[in-house]
């Protein structure tokens, strides 16, 4: 327990958890948002969204053409977010796979619900949050752990876009801790130094702390994500 | 409804698009996208004389196509396993133990690996008690190092890709293995004239759309995991893209070899899913 109260009281480990608790709320209120806002419309038939399959390939392009790191650090360091936590946040704010999942649930939903419900007077947004969005509850619970996981994971946005290693978020902070090596200056003795790792118990008192909430998430979730992921991903 | 998605990906995914431009130039920070002096195919060229590239997408293709055969033949062989376990707690315990090393970072597995590998590490201990052998450097020793990456990858996604083929299983017709039963076949003629066929639409489906990530080695496992005494095994597109660009500071030859993988792997993208289509009449949306 000794090493548990030298991670505890280790003041750059709980700014890094502060960190990465803000971003995960952040992040996955946003992500789950922007999803659901984007899936509706684009799970029309062409018959009432016209310009359905333009968007939906506007969406898909971004998975399938990459700028490149460079370029993409340089537009987010153009939008002045360097540092703060909506850099990790807004730069991936959509998520397009989830989208994609999500649109393909939507679709498989009977028809006359929302038929009969526009037939009554109900506008989309009601059709969405009143039909839609009940309905969807194990894609929707499936996405929101892959959002977590995701943000609770991201290391490397936060390494290269946070200059200050104070406000690293506990991934990127492990990862300078627990790889810990600045490729600019390994030395061949450094790897063999590699070899022999030395501190265990501390690192693994973090690491243990790192991957805490993901097991203490991952069983209550467990059966909503297989559900979720069968249904989204192999139809027909 | 969907204006804040469009106008995020505008910023943030279409906005880098127009920065390929730095790879046609010579370009300093200092002077921006703008002043920065255009040098046409300058960088492909330079980045097609260096023997280290050249490497490097090997490298990265071979890994790949490691990791693609390991990842699709592992998990349909424990699929076919789980199916055969007749108690249903053994069944969803183990599913729930193999399932969860895919919601783990390369961060942390690699922080285990690191240990578990070195030369002080279990594996090591246990070689030598057992062979007597002298302790094995995995991490820097370029026999093994690919092999610890495809196998530490197959640890961590096999659980997970099983999902996908026990579902194909639960869907196959029930009264196939009850005639197969009557005609006398056993569990191993079943396994391989009716649950193998019955998965193979999804197998296909799911090697096809494999295709577009051949130069997808993965970053984060080889990032957390390689370091200088295996570039020459290890070193892949995307680290090699970080470095370049990161640390070296060269902006141009970086981005250049990332318009490099980005172009191909749209083509190799753009064709797992046309090949998706007409096989398996898959559709993205």
């Amino acid at each position: 327990m000794q090493s548990y109260d030298y991670v505890f009281n280790k003041p750059q480990f709980l700014t890094s958890v502060t960190i990465t608790v803000q971003r995960v709320l952040l992040g996955v209120t946003l992500n789950m948002l922007l999803t659901i806002l984007a899936a509706y419309p684009l799970s029309k038939e062409r018959s009432s969204f016209r310009f359905r399959t333009l968007y939906a390939w506007i969406f898909v392009f971004t998975i399938l053409f990459y700028g490149g790191l460079i370029p993409w650090y340089m537009t987010i360091r153009a939008t002045g977010l360097l540092d703060s936590v909506w850099a990790l946040v807004l730069p991936g704010a959509v998520p397009v796979f989830n989208i994609v999942i999500l649109l393909n649930f939507f679709r498989g939903l009977p028809r006359e619900l929302e038929e009969s419900a526009f037939v009554d007077g109900a506008r989309h947004w009601t059709v969405l949050l009143k039909i839609f969005v009940p309905l969807s509850m194990p894609a929707l619970a499936t996405l929101t752990l892959f959002c977590v996981v995701t943000h609770w994971n991201s290391w490397f946005d936060g390494l290269i876009l946070m200059n200050h290693p104070e406000r690293y978020p506990l991934s990127s902070y492990l990862q300078t801790v627990v790889i810990g090596k600045d490729l600019n200056q390994l030395s061949p003795q450094d790897v063999l130094r590699l070899s022999e790792i030395s501190d265990r118990t501390s690192k693994s008192a973090q690491i243990f702390v790192g991957i805490l909430p993901v097991l203490l998430l991952y069983p209550f979730l467990q059966k909503y994500f297989v559900k979720g992921i069968v249904l989204g991903s192999v139809k027909g | 409804m969907m204006v804040p998605a469009l106008l995020l990906l505008l910023t943030f995914c279409y906005v880098p698009m127009f920065g390929i431009i730095i790879a046609f130039q010579k370009f300093y920070p200092g002077l921006g996208i703008v002043h920065s002096k255009f040098v046409g195919w300058d960088n492909f060229k330079y980045m097609s004389e260096i023997p280290f590239i050249a490497q490097v997408v090997w490298n990265t293709i071979i890994i790949a196509f490691m990791k693609m055969a390991v990842g699709i033949a592992l998990p349909i062989a424990v699929s076919i396993l789980l199916n055969e376990i007749r108690m249903k707690l053994v069944r969803t315990g183990i599913q729930t133990l193999i399932y969860l090393p895919h919601f783990l970072s390369w961060v942390i597995l690699s922080g285990i690996l690191i240990d578990l590998l070195s030369t002080k590490g279990m594996i090591n201990q246990f070689i030598h008690a057992v062979f007597g052998s002298k302790p094995i450097f995995f991490l820097g020793d370029n026999h093994w190092f690919r092999f610890v990456l495809v196998l530490s990858d197959a640890w961590k996604e096999v659980g997970f890709s099983t999902i996908v083929y026990m579902a194909a299983i639960t869907g196959i017709n029930p009264s196939l293995y009850e005639s197969a039963m009557l005609d006398g076949a056993n569990r191993w003629k079943q396994a391989i004239h009716i649950t193998i066929p019955g998965m193979l639409p999804i197998i296909v489906l799911l090697a096809t759309l494999n295709l577009g990530n051949v130069l997808n080695a993965g970053f984060d496992q080889v990032f957390n995991l390689y370091n200088p005494a295996v570039y020459e095994t290890g070193d892949i597109v995307d680290t090699a893209i970080y470095r370049m660009g990161l640390v070296e500071m060269q902006y141009g030859l970086s981005t250049a070899v990332g318009l490099f993988k980005s172009v191909i792997s749209l083509l190799l993208i753009s064709t797992s899913y046309l090949l998706a289509y007409r096989l398996a009449n898959y559709r993205i949306f």
